[in-house]
């Protein structure tokens, strides 16, 4: 670099560092928040086995209508003790599931487990400071919400405006994972399983062994098109291994709040498998980048929501990666 | 309720229109400066006082008008025949990025005569104007521009896989592409995570040092194709695709130096040379 860079650098940070926040003006992109919305009356958490409650978010971007609630996020009640599993987007959607929790049992909240480090997973964890939980996660989640907080908090708050992010911090984990461990809510295991580097390089999956329900966070879209923030090749190892793996029902990070296994993993399998196989023949062909954006899997784009959102920058990222085999 | 949000954003949009994709915390804003022009200044900076001057006959910019990822903005430069033999230097330039010039790219012998085209992937941290800007022999300066809505390329980390990139730094594929006879084409990858110095990391409150490929120099068979001076504007895991000329010896030779003083080289030679 030129010593001008340099003088630029110290110049222009200071404006630029401050500046992302002001310069997203908000989504008003997709009209499904409103149309998703539950009736007034319905509870924020169906029981959708005995002792597991899980809340559907919209399928959606950030935007003000929805508050930061665009992701789902479940809680299990032990005999002595509830663990929550994802907080939602915002303090305010996590002080919305503590209502509901409480709403249930008033059983102490020991846990708070994050499956990945996405903010419209983790943001609600504010809520929960309270109850001093051990914050648990990916032992690699910590790193990758750090490199990330600033922007996510800047993005997000504009998104939703300031009043509705009220509260919200980046709370990291306490308690990192590093290999498979349980938890133990009084007569009700939880398994905590860390995934190498697929849907981001922190994913976690955390299963109720009494009633078999896999919680797979972002490991599994539904209605949403997936958004790949890791590795492709490794989300379809992850998944391959996942669907050989029983489980009575699973919840995925976005879409119903209980689906069947291994049927739930088919279409974003199938998704993977159509941008990497034509992003291969590209590859083979010497095409670029530019090419690859503009082709790969379009096919599905009536399969998804969020499809022009999220799908070329997919097709981006899975390209970056697969140029390299 | 859709139709006033849609109303809103067309009020929005005059002064800063924007999305922000909240599950990879992905974002592209249009800059609340985006009218404030800074390339005088910048001319200034980088080019003294000689004149630059817009010039499509010497030189092509493609850019994506909206990027999908701003930390991976493919950008393409043409430099018609007719001029390319008289190139001496082409210089990339994003007005408001944190370091504005992306690379210099200086040409040697073997850069060739017919059409060259230079392919590279950079990172745009706001709404801003991007620049290609050649100089030929006689000292006078052509630029192409193309404005380019992307933001939080330099400041938000495009690495998926942490580990996974610093392992692999300095890892590095030359491949010899297709050649209709006359120019030769050739896409140079080198795996390096480009730290841009403008990444925090919240558990320490410091920014993760700036770490990043200084220089890069291509020749084939001794000859010089060209050589980048670059800064933290090339994208992670730089990846240029470039035309050189042919000639007796066409082993391609690379090597990059980065900003710890490591160097990373790598050779490429036809099939059956």
């Amino acid at each position: 670099m030129s010593g001008n860079d340099g003088r630029m650098l110290d110049r222009r940070m200071a404006i630029r560092l401050s500046a992302a926040a002001a310069l997203v003006a908000g989504l008003f992109r997709t009209g499904t928040a409103w149309s998703e919305t539950p009736a007034p009356d319905a509870p924020f958490a169906t029981e959708i086995a005995p002792g597991v409650y899980a809340h559907k978010g919209h399928v959606a971007l950030y935007n003000p209508g929805n508050e930061g609630d665009i992701s789902n996020a479940s809680f299990v009640v032990g005999r002595d003790s509830v663990a929550v599993i994802d907080t939602g987007g915002s303090a305010r959607v996590g002080a919305h599931l503590h209502q509901a929790i409480r709403s249930v049992t008033q059983l102490p909240i020991r846990y708070v487990i994050n499956t990945h480090m996405h903010p419209d997973h983790v943001f609600g964890n504010a809520a929960f400071e309270a109850d001093q939980p051990a914050f648990v996660a990916h032992h690699k989640m910590a790193r990758g919400l750090s490199a990330r907080a600033e922007r996510y908090i800047a993005v997000n708050k504009e998104a939703i405006g300031e009043e509705a992010f009220a509260g919200t911090k980046i709370v990291l984990p306490t308690l990192p994972v590093q290999e498979t461990m349980k938890l133990d809510l009084g007569d009700r295991e939880i398994v905590l399983e860390p995934q190498k580097t697929a849907h981001t390089d922190n994913d976690l999956i955390v299963r109720d062994s009494r009633t078999g329900t896999a919680f797979l966070g972002d490991l599994l879209f539904s209605e949403h098109v997936p958004t790949l923030d890791g590795s492709i090749v490794g989300w379809a190892a992850v998944l391959d291994t996942l669907s050989a793996t029983p489980a009575q029902r699973v919840v995925p990070g976005h879409g119903p709040p209980s689906m069947a296994w291994p049927d739930a993993a088919k279409p974003i399998r199938h998704y993977i498998q159509i941008l990497t196989d034509e992003i291969r023949v590209l590859l083979k062909d010497d095409r670029t980048l530019t090419d690859a954006v503009a082709v790969v899997g379009r096919s599905e784009k009536d399969a998804w929501q969020l499809f022009d959102d999220y799908h070329a920058r997919n097709v981006s990222a899975a390209f970056a990666e697969l140029e390299w085999e | 309720m859709i139709h006033v949000e849609r109303r809103s954003v067309k009020v929005v949009a005059a002064l800063a229109m924007a999305f922000a994709v909240a599950a990879g915390g992905w974002i592209s804003a249009n800059a609340a400066d985006a009218d404030e022009d800074i390339w005088p200044a910048l001319q200034k900076d980088l080019f003294g006082d000689r004149a630059v001057v817009e010039d499509p006959a010497a030189v092509v910019l493609e850019a994506p008008y909206r990027a999908e990822d701003a930390a991976l903005v493919p950008l393409v430069v043409r430099i018609p025949a007719a001029v390319a033999s008289s190139v001496k230097k082409l210089s990339l330039v994003i007005d408001k990025n944190p370091a504005p010039l992306v690379a210099d790219f200086t040409f040697g012998p073997a850069a060739g005569k017919g059409e060259r085209t230079l392919e590279t992937r950079v990172r745009v941290d706001m709404y801003s104007n991007v620049r290609a800007i050649v100089e030929t022999e006689d000292g006078t300066l052509h630029m192409a521009t193309k404005f380019v809505k992307a933001a939080g390329g330099c400041s938000a980390p495009a690495l998926k896989d942490t580990d996974a990139a610093l392992a692999d730094a300095g890892k590095m594929q030359i491949k010899l592409l297709a050649d209709g006879g006359g120019q030769r084409e050739a896409q140079l990858k080198i795996r390096h995570p480009q730290y841009s110095g403008l990444q925090l990391n919240q558990a320490t409150g410091y920014y993760i040092p700036a770490k990043f490929l200084r220089v890069i120099d291509v020749q084939r068979g001794g000859d010089r194709v060209f050589r980048m001076e670059g800064g933290i504007s090339l994208s992670e895991n730089p990846n240029i695709r470039f035309t050189y000329a042919g000639g007796s010896d066409e082993t391609l030779k690379v090597v990059a130096e980065d900003t710890d003083g490591r160097t990373f080289t790598g050779t490429a030679a036809p099939k059956g040379s």
